[in-house]
């Protein structure tokens, strides 16, 4: 092991310039606890792929690959998983990485009474250790979703020795695999994280540094790119993009996400949802029909984004063709509207966060909705109280989205399935919750595709969820830069990754 | 500032001319008070005359003419949706000034009743008033005002109304000491000692005698009321879109710095003319009703 | 004068007592569930309710408020419930940004403001005083967070020529760090000057039509002695005294300016801890400042009776 690195640090020493490379990259907040069991942020993700290695990862078209895993292989009955996983890998503090510590990680991560990823791995009963670096995944039930999980939080390996030392306060000196060790944090300022001579992969990583400074706005984000006090950001906003693509010094890559941002309404969550626009879908339909989804994105997001009106963008592989994106229409709007008994138009509360885009979104849709004789009122509120009342019910319609996860069941099982963790539109529909888990089981992507376009038809005609849009990850950087690749899932992956002097 | 209205062009001169004369004599004559007026009241007709101002209207967005530079269509050019900057600008002035005056209405409304309580009566109750108003004092303005605001749900009200309380110690202080400083003036022991009742000498002896210096501290504090509407509006805490506001102007405008700066300056100016409209005014009353010669 | 500080230091307990059952009372009443917000986009009902628990959230708030303060008058001020870390500690690495950019802005303040109005005293009623006053009140009036990004625009994104944000510690980089803050000490210290400048005015005309300095010109003094070392000695008490409480409000005051260009400061903090209802950290900040603003309202006043020994006797 020790030839191995000294090896290792001979060849990126040769292979590095003399001065040390600090890599500065600028986040759109600052991420909350560093302890992958315990995080909630999308920007801590971003630290973590850096930070932390993952059994599995994924490409930019969503095949997952192995990290730490090297294979795997899902048993006849779907209910184990055999895996071996990877060979002279080592923790930021020398503990060896095998099979065991694979177990102790999942144990942690489903027994630790403050972690976030027990439902993430609720399929997994139990793990058997078969070999130093063989393991199987004991499930309760087939379930097609476990390998995804483990492309995100829930695969990310820690030091066992270090999570049993420090407990719940992991986070604040979080040692993991991963290309890069912690170096220090400073709240609201910056994470510093020092480049791992040890890493398993050491000659793909091209920097002895890497600095994360949360910039949340968006003006002085860029402003600091430009001045070269910063080296790489992360969703640049829609509208620096003609100052960024003027800018020579500076390289501009974006990938549609997988996530979305549409208008959930209330149709079975408490009193609110006994409404017109709770019980009657033709309203709900009108108002999709209503929405110019094209000028939307091109009057908010300088047509960056993509129009949406499924949970997945109309490029992913899960998108059902039979119910492409429709134009706008707006005497189809106004007759649905007549249809329903309301010929001179009706009135509709949304609620929305008091930040910059939604707002304007939300005035965009308000101005169309208007055309069709829906009168919305904007009820702008706190953050922390949409997300209170979202999920007591105290709402009409709510103007919110999901950041989207690799398998297409992230992104719409917990929203309409009649118990999901997620669903504050109280949606309940047998035949959905029927193909919903159907897919979950199903290993065989065509035939989870089925289930999904089976559900599909009837939400399309249900519409608890109007979706508008998909974010674009937009990421900017220097220009001397090179090898970076923007993925759907927005997460800055600095394999093969230089940055010339 | 007509001769007509000038009691000493009388044919029986005028030795001693009329303390609120010399007082608008004083005023008038400052320069600095007369231009903060007038400001003021620029600002005041725009927010009323809006409805029948020539301008577009402020919520009609154009989705053909975002984020335009200056134009004859558009004299200061259009925002993120289309909307014209200068109706905006004009309609805003409601709320901002609707939100001075108002928060600093409560402010005057609460503060003095309690601030005179705690003067003239002073003990335990001087004692207890005087304690919250420093605790609430201590509290730094612009967060007591952010967290109540928070608490109350973001719109143009209830930052009023945050605004107003925040502001309130400050009312309560200054009517105290005031009050002591008057209290012990020989018109009011002449007045207690003819039996006259507490809530009469409040409010006919020594309540005109605070005025002045209350009015003073009240121009001003609309002004700091008037900046700080617009700093919860920056943070997303007041008046909420669509209604127009210079502060949520500027909270939108600071994402377009460089494509449309036109959407940041003029709300910008404007708070600055009308604050600093209000300042001077303060300013001016202040030398005109103090009856020392600086 | 000594029972009479000491007299001051006992009545400011109650009143810090006071102020934290406020903050305290008024973070309870804000709408919203501090762990739905914190619990991010996932929502596992169990771990919010142990959480809850873990937190005392579910106590009664008469309770929580009471372990609160058992626990600060040890120096245990909780912990961040966005990022687990001591609310202590929190503190210790933001006081120093904030003190720094404090100072900074002080010292624009006491540079533009004080021979401004030593200025508009000396050449009072004349052109220079009237647009002393007025470019006074513009600073004041100048909404700084609009003053703010103005700059932004300008200095750091059209000529480059100052960095937009961010912070660096003088330790690392004494230049960079003086660079970094250069912008946000000077909108903050622009609004001060104003407060500043009038003060020193006030004081120095009081001062210059006094007695002695009317024997120190009948002595035949330069005019230039007269005003700075008479007059000005003597005007001195005020303007130190109002400095200091000035210290104590820009400690409070800078939360939108620290937003704007993104400094690591307590006014940013505080701000975000509103928003992400992190009831430990508002708790800690505003106890902390209200300390030290009735610790500076005391130096103050220290400071005003030992400067003058006329008022000793009082």
């Amino acid at each position: 092991m020790k030839h191995l690195t000294l090896t290792t640090a001979l060849v990126a020493a040769m292979a590095l310039p003399a001065a040390a490379q600090d890599l500065r990259i600028a986040l759109q907040s600052d991420a909350d606890v560093l302890d992958p069991d315990q995080s909630r942020t999308f920007v801590g993700r971003i630290v973590y792929a850096s930070l932390c290695d993952k059994l599995v990862d994924i490409t930019p078209d969503l095949q997952i690959i192995p990290q730490l895993a090297t294979e795997w292989t899902v048993a006849e009955d779907g209910m184990s998983i055999d895996m071996t996983v990877r060979e002279g890998v080592v923790f930021h503090d020398g503990t060896t990485f095998d099979a065991a510590a694979v177990a102790a990680n999942i144990e942690r991560s489903q027994t630790l009474d403050e972690s976030r990823r027990k439902s993430e791995l609720s399929s997994i009963a139990s793990v058997d250790v078969t070999g130093d670096y063989t393991l199987t995944l004991n499930l309760i039930a087939p379930d097609a979703t476990v390998m995804a999980q483990l492309a995100d939080r829930a695969g990310m390996m820690m030091s066992p020795t270090a999570a049993e030392a420090a407990g719940v306060d992991f986070g604040l000196n979080p040692v993991c695999s991963g290309p890069f060790s912690f170096g220090e944090r400073v709240a609201q300022d910056k994470i510093v994280l020092n480049r791992f001579a040890d890493y398993w992969n050491a000659d793909a990583i091209n920097f002895d540094s890497v600095t994360f400074l949360p910039i949340p706005d968006t003006t002085v984000r860029l402003a600091n790119l430009q001045s070269g006090d910063i080296d790489m950001l992360e969703r640049l906003a829609p509208t620096d993009l003609a100052q960024a693509n003027a800018d020579d010094s500076i390289t501009v890559v974006s990938a549609v996400s997988l996530g979305y941002q549409g208008i959930t309404f209330n149709v079975g969550n408490g009193e609110k949802s006994e409404t017109p626009w709770g019980q009657d879908k033709r309203l709900r339909q009108a108002f999709s029909y209503a929405m110019d989804r094209d000028a939307i994105n091109q009057v908010v997001f300088e047509g960056a984004y993509a129009p949406g009106n499924q949970p997945y963008p109309n490029v992913s592989p899960w998108y059902d063709d039979e119910f492409p994106i429709e134009a706008r229409d707006v005497e189809k709007a106004k007759a649905l509207l007549a249809e329903a008994g309301y010929p001179d138009g009706i009135d509709l509360t949304v609620q929305v966060p008091n930040t910059t885009i939604p707002l304007q979104l939300m005035q965009v849709v308000q101005s169309m909705a208007a055309e069709a004789g829906i009168r919305i009122e904007i009820v702008s509120k706190e953050f922390a109280t949409l997300l209170a009342d979202q999920s007591a019910g105290d709402y009409q319609a709510s103007q919110i989205g999901w950041s989207g996860r690799v398998d297409p069941d992230g992104n719409i099982h917990q929203f309409v399935t009649t118990d999901g963790g997620i669903n504050d539109s109280g949606f309940s529909n047998p035949d959905v919750d029927a193909a919903l888990n159907a897919a979950r089981k199903v290993p065989d992507t065509d035939a989870r595709k089925v289930e999904y376009d089976k559900a599909r038809a009837i939400l399309i005609d249900e519409a608890p969820l109007v979706y508008l849009y998909h974010q674009s990850w937009i990421t900017a950087f220097d220009s001397r830069i090179e090898g970076f690749t923007a993925y759907p899932d927005g997460m800055i992956r600095l394999e093969g990754v230089t940055l010339s002097e | 500032m007509v001769a007509a209205t000038d009691p000493q062009a009388g044919p029986v001169s005028n030795p001693m001319p009329k303390p609120e004369n010399r007082v608008w004599k004083k005023f008038r004559h400052h320069r600095s008070a007369m231009l903060g007026g007038f400001l003021v009241l620029f600002f005041i007709a725009i927010a009323i005359l809006a409805p029948i101002l020539p301008i577009p209207e402020p919520q009609a967005t154009d989705w053909g003419a975002v984020r335009e530079a200056p134009s004859m269509a558009h004299l200061f050019g259009t925002d993120e949706i289309g909307r014209d900057v200068l109706a905006r600008m004009i309609w805003g002035a409601q709320a901002s000034l609707l939100a001075g005056v108002v928060s600093v209405g409560i402010a005057v409304l609460v503060g003095v009743p309690f601030g005179l309580v705690a003067g003239y009566f002073g003990g335990w109750i001087d004692a207890v008033i005087s304690r919250v108003t420093e605790a609430l004092l201590a509290v730094p303005f612009l967060i007591l005002a952010i967290a109540l605001a928070a608490f109350l749900g973001p719109s143009l009200t209830n930052a009023m109304i945050a605004i107003g309380i925040s502001a309130t110690p400050i009312f309560i202080r200054l009517t105290r000491g005031q009050v002591i400083s008057v209290k012990v003036e020989d018109y009011v022991d002449s007045a207690r000692a003819i039996g006259l009742p507490t809530r009469m000498i409040l409010s006919r002896y020594i309540l005109p005698n605070v005025a002045a210096p209350i009015l003073v501290q009240a121009t001003l504090t609309i002004a700091t009321a008037i900046i700080a509407e617009a700093s919860l509006s920056f943070l997303g805490l007041g008046q909420q879109p669509p209604a127009p506001s210079w502060g949520s102007m500027l909270n939108t405008a600071k994402n377009f710095l460089n494509q449309a700066p036109w959407m940041a300056l003029w709300p910008g100016i404007s708070i600055f003319l009308v604050v600093l409209g209000f300042n001077l005014l303060g300013d001016g009353l202040r030398d005109a009703l103090d009856p020392r010669e600086h | 004068m000594l029972s009479f500080f000491l007299r001051r230091l006992l009545i400011a307990i109650p009143t810090i007592f006071l102020i934290s059952i406020f903050v305290f009372g008024l973070q309870k009443l804000l709408p919203g569930d501090p762990l739905l917000v914190l619990a991010g986009e996932e929502r596992d009902p169990a771990v919010l309710e142990f959480l809850r628990e873990k937190y005392r959230l579910n106590d009664p708030i008469p309770v929580q408020y009471m372990t609160w303060a058992g626990n600060a008058l040890r120096g245990d001020l909780g912990i961040s419930l966005r990022t687990n870390q001591p609310v202590t500690e929190l503190i210790a690495q933001k006081l120093p940004v904030t003190l720094q950019l404090a100072m900074m802005s002080l010292i624009f303040a006491v540079v533009i403001g004080v021979p401004t109005g030593i200025l508009s005293a000396y050449r009072k009623g004349t052109m220079v005083d009237w647009v002393a006053n007025v470019v006074a009140l513009s600073g004041l009036s100048i909404p700084n967070f609009w003053l703010g990004i103005m700059l932004i625009l300008l200095v750091s994104v059209k000529w480059q020529l100052l960095p937009a944000s961010g912070y660096v510690p003088p330790g690392e980089d004494l230049w960079l760090s003086i660079k970094t803050m250069l912008m946000p000490a000077f909108v903050l210290g622009t609004a001060l000057a104003a407060t500043l400048m009038r003060h020193t005015r006030s004081a120095m005309l009081g001062v210059l039509t006094s007695d002695y300095v009317r024997t120190a010109r009948a002595k035949g003094l330069s005019e230039r002695k007269v005003v700075l070392k008479h007059a000005f000695r003597n005007a001195l008490t005020p303007i130190v005294t109002m400095t200091a409480l000035l210290f104590g409000e820009l400690v409070a005051g800078a939360v939108l300016t620290e937003q704007i260009f993104t400094i690591p400061g307590f006014g940013k903090l505080v701000v975000d801890a509103v928003f992400n209802r992190d009831y430990a950290v508002v708790q800690g900040i505003v106890l902390v400042t209200a300390v030290g603003f009735i610790v500076m309202n005391l130096l103050a006043d220290m400071a005003y009776v030992l400067l003058n020994p006329r008022l000793r006797e009082a």
